[in-house]
């Protein structure tokens, strides 16, 4: 058996960075690590795990501050050009040309990296035709959707055939369609030109394709072998439970969440719970057949998933005893409901539209929201969620249609009704030279609350949230700053609560943490409106619409939008997203040859 | 245009991927041809240190015929308009209400002192712009002296002036005629190729830092100092456009005389061209920053060229803190010698020197542009 060749060696590789105002941060911590030739190894990590800063040292943009790093036999520090001549990078954010075409960006990828006339024509013709970019060859790259640039950004790299290929999270904030089809394009390479790569994801599914894996976290390797392997770590220790039929999978999910001493993790999915036990309380069932009672659960298979989870729990554990990132509480004080109570629905949606000149980015579209519900919108980039989102929050007025929140017309009285929503932006509008205690001052005091009120309302939120008071929330590491952006927005305590894609750049530890937030809040009679790009999150939502290209495909719980899809219980929301997207695709296409 | 075949492969792509982005980026584009020409007009016409017509208030306490004929002289002049007075106090009452800017009075002694020679005219100015009237302090003096000499011709030549008196007789050189465009002109020739090369440059890396698309570029065999030349390239074409503009509007549009050659004017234009897109290309990569880099553009190249190069004030009149500054920019340097090229002729010491300046200036810079580019993220 021949010994696979190394096309990457670090020894003790370290990398520090200068954080304001002084002190430094160690990104990567005294790594050892071989990457294999002909292979396709992923990079496994939350955010600030240190995976693009690895990825940019192998790329030879950033210098070591310690340790040795051969790419390719050649030491990247030494010679950086020499490598970078021979490998093909694509960066997080891949640079492309948006006033150049489609066809004028790979023409010049191609020069750059000299490749000649007769083979390019060849080459740009099979990545044209993968990428499906063939009928797009004269349109300006800043005019192509998300997911077309990112596979744009992909053809481009690969040009040419690199003798290692380099990918910084080629999905992330790519919806489930273009994702595969981006999967795709890498795996035909690698099967047919035995391409070396390195790619680093946060999807655990991206890391069970490849034959390598390595989970960072902090900085650190917590682990270095295949997939399999990491597999194992949990077997025996993941079971699934079925909720009573009269209680919602997220509150059965929340229950096993808080019982931290037995259980390491636990999620909804497809109408059930699926968790992992902790390995010393398998010895000691009593206690969990106390927490499950008469709940029917049983063993399953392990995946990928249960294993990182696992690891990341077991890395934090050590690493902080309890600084409380994990646990917030539970309970969320909520203003004593004073309206009417009833079956009304809070939200009410009829035949809403909204053009931006010619373009429809809404189409009549109608539903309603229920108190204390959790309502999600999905939909890939473009789709129209952020509009519709906008519109509900009153900070877009509607072309036409009917808008309630709250018992409120929108079209009449959007100032009453903005007293009583609360609103995440995507980009959390914090303020980052101020301290966490000055933002909620802010936010209360722009919200109408003043003097004793107010001290007393932020006093409670930094409770709840587990916030310091006197931290600079510039500073704050990604999960507390959503964090504090969540208690930004329940200052005032509304009774709906609007989030735009909350979870995105935010750790799997610190999501969980956050669903157990809204879990507690829609427990309290808060009506929560969400959109999110994690399919996976739709498992909370008691109700979702997936939208696309401005239009309503399906509304329903997670259970009948799976259904809608004509899939099963191991249909995940990621399969059932795809199904539905595709099939109202082809039907329009289908409606347009008629026509 | 097949730039292959004249380039590298590399260097021509990226050449030909700066020129599509120039020419698809219509504001850019705007600002390149557009601004120059709009500085042009407002310079040329717009700017303009020269008196004419101005309003002064003559007082006549002395209504003899000497007295008339010593002040004669003011009306001929197309440089002055007088008004009548009746009074001092109403001549005052015009300087304040503006009307005039000056006050001629002839006191009513004015006769029996000239008669003994030696006769007093009192010129009051408003000094609240100085410079138009320490321009008009000439202007009255010249056309008071002209009509003493016109006496004194009719005299005989003899006994206007007394014995042993001296006459000055004054010449302007270079710009006989004292006009301001004639210096303005050639100055702004400095302030348009330091415009298009600061500004227009300065966005340029600070862009693809933005958008991320250096971090791409980087990683292919693309070396620094080929991204700097292919970005030099297209803006270098847009300056020499904007350069033929200037001296087309020098030469015909203001009559500007072009005393020294031609070939040796456009050649250190070109040479201060290339060096002021290489700074703005430097404070590009330096800042990575559009905003950022934009603001110190203009801060440092524009402004103290406006200022600071001679372009209108004279620098030996500055504190010799600021004239240290101003030898350490380039634009002095050009400004010096493209006035010099163009109203004196050719100096041949001077142009070598300034062009020596010039040269070192374009290589620092040049070799900054490409430091700054080294494929390193932090």
């Amino acid at each position: 058996m021949s010994v696979p060749e190394a096309t990457v060696v670090a020894r003790s590789l370290r990398k520090e960075f200068a954080t304001a105002p002084e002190g430094t941060m160690v990104a990567v911590h005294d790594m050892t690590m071989t990457f294999r030739r002909g292979e396709l190894t992923a990079l496994v990590g939350p955010d600030g795990a240190g995976k693009t800063t690895l990825i940019r040292m192998i790329a030879g943009l950033l210098r070591p501050d310690g340790g040795s790093l051969q790419v390719l036999g050649l030491d990247v520090v030494a010679q950086p050009q020499a490598v970078q001549d021979r490998i093909s990078y694509m960066p997080q954010r891949f640079g492309l040309y948006e006033d150049l075409s489609v066809q004028e960006n790979l023409e010049l990828y191609a020069d750059l990296h000299g490749v000649p006339q007769d083979v390019r024509r060849e080459r740009f013709g099979r990545m044209l035709e993968m990428t499906d970019l063939t009928r797009f060859t004269a349109r300006p790259a800043g005019k192509l959707s998300g997911g077309m640039k990112q596979k744009l950004g992909l053809a481009c790299t690969l040009v040419r055939s690199p003798d290692l290929l380099l990918l910084d999270e080629p999905s992330v904030g790519v919806d489930p369609l273009s994702r595969r089809d981006l999967w795709k394009i890498v795996q035909q390479l690698v099967d047919d030109e035995h391409l070396s790569v390195i790619v680093s994801t946060a999807y655990m599914d991206e890391a069970q394709r490849c034959a390598q894996v390595l989970v960072l976290h902090e900085g650190r390797l917590l682990y270095e072998g295949t997939p399999e392997a990491l597999r194992r770590q949990a077997q025996g220790l993941t079971f699934t439970a079925e909720p009573a039929s009269d209680e919602a999978p997220r509150n059965l999910q929340a229950r096993l969440l808080d019982a931290r001493e037995l259980i390491v993790d636990a999620v909804p999915k497809a109408g059930q719970v699926r968790y992992i036990v902790r390995p010393e309380a398998i010895g000691g069932p009593a206690s969990l057949n106390t927490l499950l009672g008469d709940t029917p659960h049983q063993k399953r298979p392990e995946d990928l998933e249960d294993a990182f989870m696992l690891m990341l729990h077991r890395q934090q554990a050590r690493a902080e005893s309890d600084k409380g990132t994990a646990a917030v509480a539970s309970k969320v004080d909520v203003r004593p409901d004073d309206s009417p109570a009833g079956d009304k629905p809070v939200i009410v949606v009829r035949d809403l539209v909204r053009k931006f000149g010619d373009f429809t980015a809404v189409a009549s579209t109608s539903f309603d929201v229920a108190r204390g519900e959790i309502f999600g919108l999905l939909g890939p980039n473009g789709a129209g969620k952020t509009t519709t989102f906008r519109m509900l929050c009153g900070l877009l007025p509607a072309t036409s249609g009917h808008l309630e929140v709250a018992g409120v017309d929108l079209r009449t009285a959007r100032a009453q009704a903005r007293a009583r929503i609360g609103y995440v932006a995507q980009k959390f509008a914090l303020y980052g030279n101020l301290s966490v205690r000055e933002n909620l001052e802010f936010f209360g005091a722009a919200y109408g609350l003043r003097g004793r009120a107010l001290k007393q309302r932020v006093q409670a939120s930094m409770q709840e949230f587990r916030l310091d008071g006197a931290a600079a929330s510039g500073q704050l590491p990604g999960g507390y700053k959503q964090r504090l952006a969540m208690a930004a927005g329940l200052i005032h305590q509304p009774e709906i609560l609007f989030l735009d894609e909350p979870t995105s750049g935010i750790d799997p530890l610190a999501r969980r943490s956050f669903w157990r937030i809204i879990t507690a809040l829609a427990q309290s009679g808060v009506t929560v409106v969400i959109t999110t790009h994690f399919m996976e999150e739709a498992e909370y939502c008691d109700r979702i619409a997936i939208q696309d290209a401005g239009r309503v495909l399906a509304l329903g719980t997670p259970l009948e939008v799976r259904e809608q899809a004509g899939g099963d219980q191991s249909f995940d929301m990621s399969d059932a997203f795809i199904a539905i997207v595709e099939q109202a695709r082809e039907h329009e296409d289908a409606r347009k040859v008629a026509a | 245009m097949n730039l292959s075949a004249y380039l590298p492969t590399r260097l021509a792509a990226l050449v030909r991927k700066e020129i599509r982005q120039m020419v698809r980026d219509r504001s850019n584009l705007a600002v390149g041809l557009l601004l120059p020409f709009a500085l042009i007009l407002l310079f040329g016409y717009g700017l303009s240190f020269d008196v004419t017509n101005a309003p002064v208030a003559v007082v006549m306490e002395d209504r003899s015929p000497t007295a008339r004929e010593a002040v004669s002289g003011l009306e001929g002049s197309g440089y002055l308009s007088p008004l009548a007075a009746s009074s001092m106090a109403e001549a005052e009452a015009m300087m304040r209400a503006g009307r005039v800017n000056g006050i001629v009075r002839v006191p009513a002694d004015f006769s029996r002192l000239a008669a003994s020679g030696g006769a007093p005219i009192q010129l009051v100015l408003n000094g609240v712009d100085s410079t138009t009237a320490s321009t008009m302090e000439g202007y009255v003096t010249g056309a008071l002296a002209s009509a003493g000499l016109r006496r004194a011709d009719r005299q005989g030549g003899k006994s206007a002036a007394a014995p042993g008196a001296v006459v000055l007789e004054q010449r302007m050189w270079f710009n006989e005629a004292g006009v301001s465009t004639w210096y303005l002109v050639p100055g702004l020739l400095a302030l348009v190729m330091t415009l298009i090369g600061a500004f227009l440059t300065s966005l340029l890396v600070a862009r693809e830092w933005e958008r991320g698309t250096l971090e791409s570029l980087f990683v292919t065999p693309v070396r620094p100092i080929e991204i700097v030349i292919a970005k030099l390239v297209p803006y270098f074409v847009i300056g020499a456009i904007d350069l033929a503009l200037c001296l087309l509007a020098a030469r015909f549009l203001f009559q500007v005389p072009m005393r020294g050659s031609l070939s040796v004017i456009i050649g250190t234009s070109l040479l201060y061209l290339l060096v002021s897109l290489a700074l703005g290309l430097m404070i590009s990569g330096v800042t990575r920053n559009q905003f950022q880099a934009s603001q110190l553009a203009l801060l440092a190249s524009f402004m103290p060229a406006l200022m600071l190069s001679g372009f209108v004030f004279d620098l030996r009149n500055m504190p010799v803190v600021v004239q240290v500054v101003s030898q350490v920019l380039p634009a002095t340097h050009y400004m010096g010698m493209i006035k010099t090229l163009f109203l004196a002729g050719d100096n041949a010491a001077m142009v070598l020197k300034n062009s020596a300046i010039l040269l070192g200036y374009a290589v620092v810079l040049i070799y900054g542009c490409a430091r700054s580019l080294r494929k390193r993220l932090e």
